[in-house]
């Protein structure tokens, strides 16, 4: 094979470091977390047909906004993880905003700006880190400093999994689940993406939904980078550190739950399997970490091409003797 | 002033050569009713392929051959899910960039960072000497494929507009149902083009990895295969627009490119992300008002014996 490897060999490492110890499984736990809180959030969006691909940036926004308030706001110890909770919501929500007004306003595709504004995100946060955030202490590498503790995230036992937002992620996907089923904008949201004609014919306005979706997705994002920065690396980083494509996987996470938000919590976990499997390919065979892409280009591909095939039904016809 | 604007339009007609490339090959989909996002990957694919071609042989335009037929192929998967299976056009485009990019990452780790000892070089100065200055300094430094982009471009707006096969092509986008009627045959126009997209994507990618930057790196496109989508709608799915938009972005990063010394490189390394974003504003004004643009049948699966 490839690399030399056996087959055999790279499947029990991507097991073993996906469940093969309670480590293993804490680090699954640790990329799940995210998955889910995003996934649920474009489990929303996708369902309204509102195709959100920038979830990326919007996570990016959220640790800018929540390393701001942990080193430069610095309110009063008992209340920092509030405020950075809600303002890296508001921020994820907010460059969320963009690609939905010009949507609604100019019908510039979605899919494109969002996208666009995840490049755009990424350098705002190597600009912040090479530049005027750049941490005191540090010298050569560009981080910024480390965050006071007020603004860590307690984890459960000794992982390093933060249990405030896997409580989070869980509570967000079945709130989802209710959301969609049982309440009136729930409804407008699903005749949307069912069947816009519909939609326009009873009066729904599909810029509302187009907006909340975006700003909830968005927000969503926002409160995962939070969680990132505040539960895991306690400073602003690297982007691609701070999200290992967190933003792209949830796509997937969302897709294969047929956006539904509920469903997230079994596809997130399996995505956070696949994403620590990578990475423990990447670490003991010197696999590069963008198999983990492959593993998401095909897994969509089988979707999709399966999809089409739940709309054929067996049909069986008999014969009618004349 | 005037040598600023000829040395700009110089280095946009090197620079901007694959993302013309790429949009040539995205409007001859989008013109056949196939919206393929995919671009970034076909041409992640192309380079990688393109680029060991021509280590290995130490033949570039081998490599540039390489690169073209790998894009090609690696579009056919999309073509399979979204004319045979009418998958979600838009989803089966972001699976196979992600696939691309996935791929190119992973096989090329062997190749990170090594540079083509034998690049497509840039024309030697001595074939412009009987040119007036203007024109030598124009095309100074620039290298046979770059300017083929120039020739394609107007070689595919005249196949587009001008030919009954041109007339096919655009016709299984507008309205695939009619086309069928009259004796069409919607699925291998759109095959071919989703074909002929991968080949150009492709090529733009071998182009970057052989001549333009003779060397490979994981992340060497920078997301220009999306560029090509945003310039497709940009240009309105004319190939004779497309040649404008891609040297107008072209020298945009150019101007910006000189700009580093005062502004930070990393707000300079987000316009070319934000330029495409502004202009399809400004299009989608326009288009409005002048009732032109999208296929009408972009995006939507063709299916015999329906209206759509």
């Amino acid at each position: 094979m490839l690399y030399r490897i056996s087959p055999l060999v790279a499947y029990t490492v991507f097991f073993r470091g996906a469940f093969g110890s309670w480590y293993a499984i804490s680090e699954t736990l640790k990329r799940t977390i995210p998955l889910l809180l995003v996934g649920s959030g474009l489990a929303l969006a996708f369902r309204a047909q509102v195709l959100n691909i920038g979830a990326e940036g919007q996570i990016l926004f959220g640790a800018v906004a929540a390393t701001w308030v942990a080193l430069f706001l610095s309110p009063p110890a008992g209340v920092t993880l509030l405020v950075m909770f809600l303002l890296g919501f508001l921020a994820g929500a907010g460059w969320a905003l963009i690609p939905a007004f010009l949507k609604t306003r100019f019908a510039v595709n979605e899919v494109l700006s969002s996208l666009m504004l995840n490049y755009v995100a990424f350098n705002v946060v190597l600009y912040l880190i090479a530049g005027p955030w750049k941490g005191k202490s540090v010298r050569g590498f560009t981080y910024t400093d480390t965050f006071p503790e007020s603004a860590w995230l307690g984890t459960l036992g000794m992982t390093k999994v933060p249990y405030f937002t896997l409580f989070s992620g869980i509570v967000v996907a079945i709130l989802g689940y209710y959301f969609l089923k049982k309440t009136a904008w729930g409804f407008e949201l699903r005749i949307v993406g069912n069947s816009p004609d519909t939609a326009r014919l009873l009066g729904i306005s599909e810029e509302r939904v187009i907006f909340l979706t975006m700003m909830l997705s968005g927000g969503l994002a926002g409160f995962a980078g939070v969680g990132e920065v505040a539960g895991i690396h306690h400073l602003l980083r690297h982007p691609s550190h701070i999200s290992l494509g967190y933003g792209y996987t949830a796509i997937i996470v969302a897709w294969l739950a047929r956006a539904n938000p509920l469903a997230t919590l079994l596809t997130a976990f399996l995505l956070g399997a696949l994403i620590s499997g990578g990475d423990a390919l990447r670490v003991s065979l010197g696999i590069p970490f963008q198999v983990v892409s492959v593993f998401n280009g095909l897994i969509l591909f089988f979707l999709i091409a399966t999809e089409r095939f739940g709309h054929y039904r067996v049909s069986v016809r008999r014969k009618v003797k004349g | 002033m005037g040598e600023i604007i000829l040395s700009t339009m110089n280095r946009s007609l090197v620079y901007a050569a694959p993302l013309l490339l790429a949009t040539l090959g995205e409007i001859y989909a989008e013109r056949a009713g196939v919206l393929n996002l995919g671009v970034e990957g076909m041409m992640m694919v192309g380079a990688l392929s393109g680029f060991i071609a021509a280590y290995s042989t130490a033949n570039p335009w081998f490599g540039v051959l390489v690169g073209g037929v790998v894009g090609g192929l690696f579009s056919l998967i999309h073509a399979f899910a979204s004319v045979t299976l009418r998958a979600n056009q838009t989803v089966s485009g972001l699976a196979l960039t992600l696939l691309g990019t996935g791929l190119a990452g992973t096989l090329g780790r062997g190749w990170e960072g090594k540079m083509l000892a034998v690049p497509i070089r840039s024309l030697p100065e001595e074939v412009f000497r009987s040119c007036p200055g203007v024109v030598r300094m124009l095309f100074k430094d620039t290298n046979v494929l770059a300017l083929l982009g120039v020739v394609f471009a107007v070689t595919l707006w005249f196949f587009l507009f001008k030919t009954r096969p041109g007339l096919w092509l655009r016709s299984c986008g507008e309205n695939p149902a009619a086309s069928d009627a009259l004796g069409v045959n919607v699925w291998a126009v759109r095959y071919g083009a989703i074909f002929f997209g991968g080949i150009m994507a492709g090529l733009g990618g071998a182009y970057i990895a052989i001549a333009y930057r003779p060397s490979w790196s994981s992340g060497m496109t920078q997301g220009m295969g999306w560029l090509a989508v945003a310039l497709t709608i940009f240009s309105f799915w004319n190939p004779l627009y497309a040649l404008v938009g891609a040297y107008l972005f072209g020298a945009l990063f150019h101007l910006a490119f000189r700009l580093q010394v005062w502004i930070a490189p990393e707000i300079l390394n987000s316009l070319p992300y934000l330029f495409p974003v502004i202009a399809l504003v400004f299009v989608s004004r326009f288009a409005f008002r002048k009732k032109i643009g999208v296929p009408a049948g972009l995006g939507k699966p063709y299916e015999r014996g329906t209206s759509e």
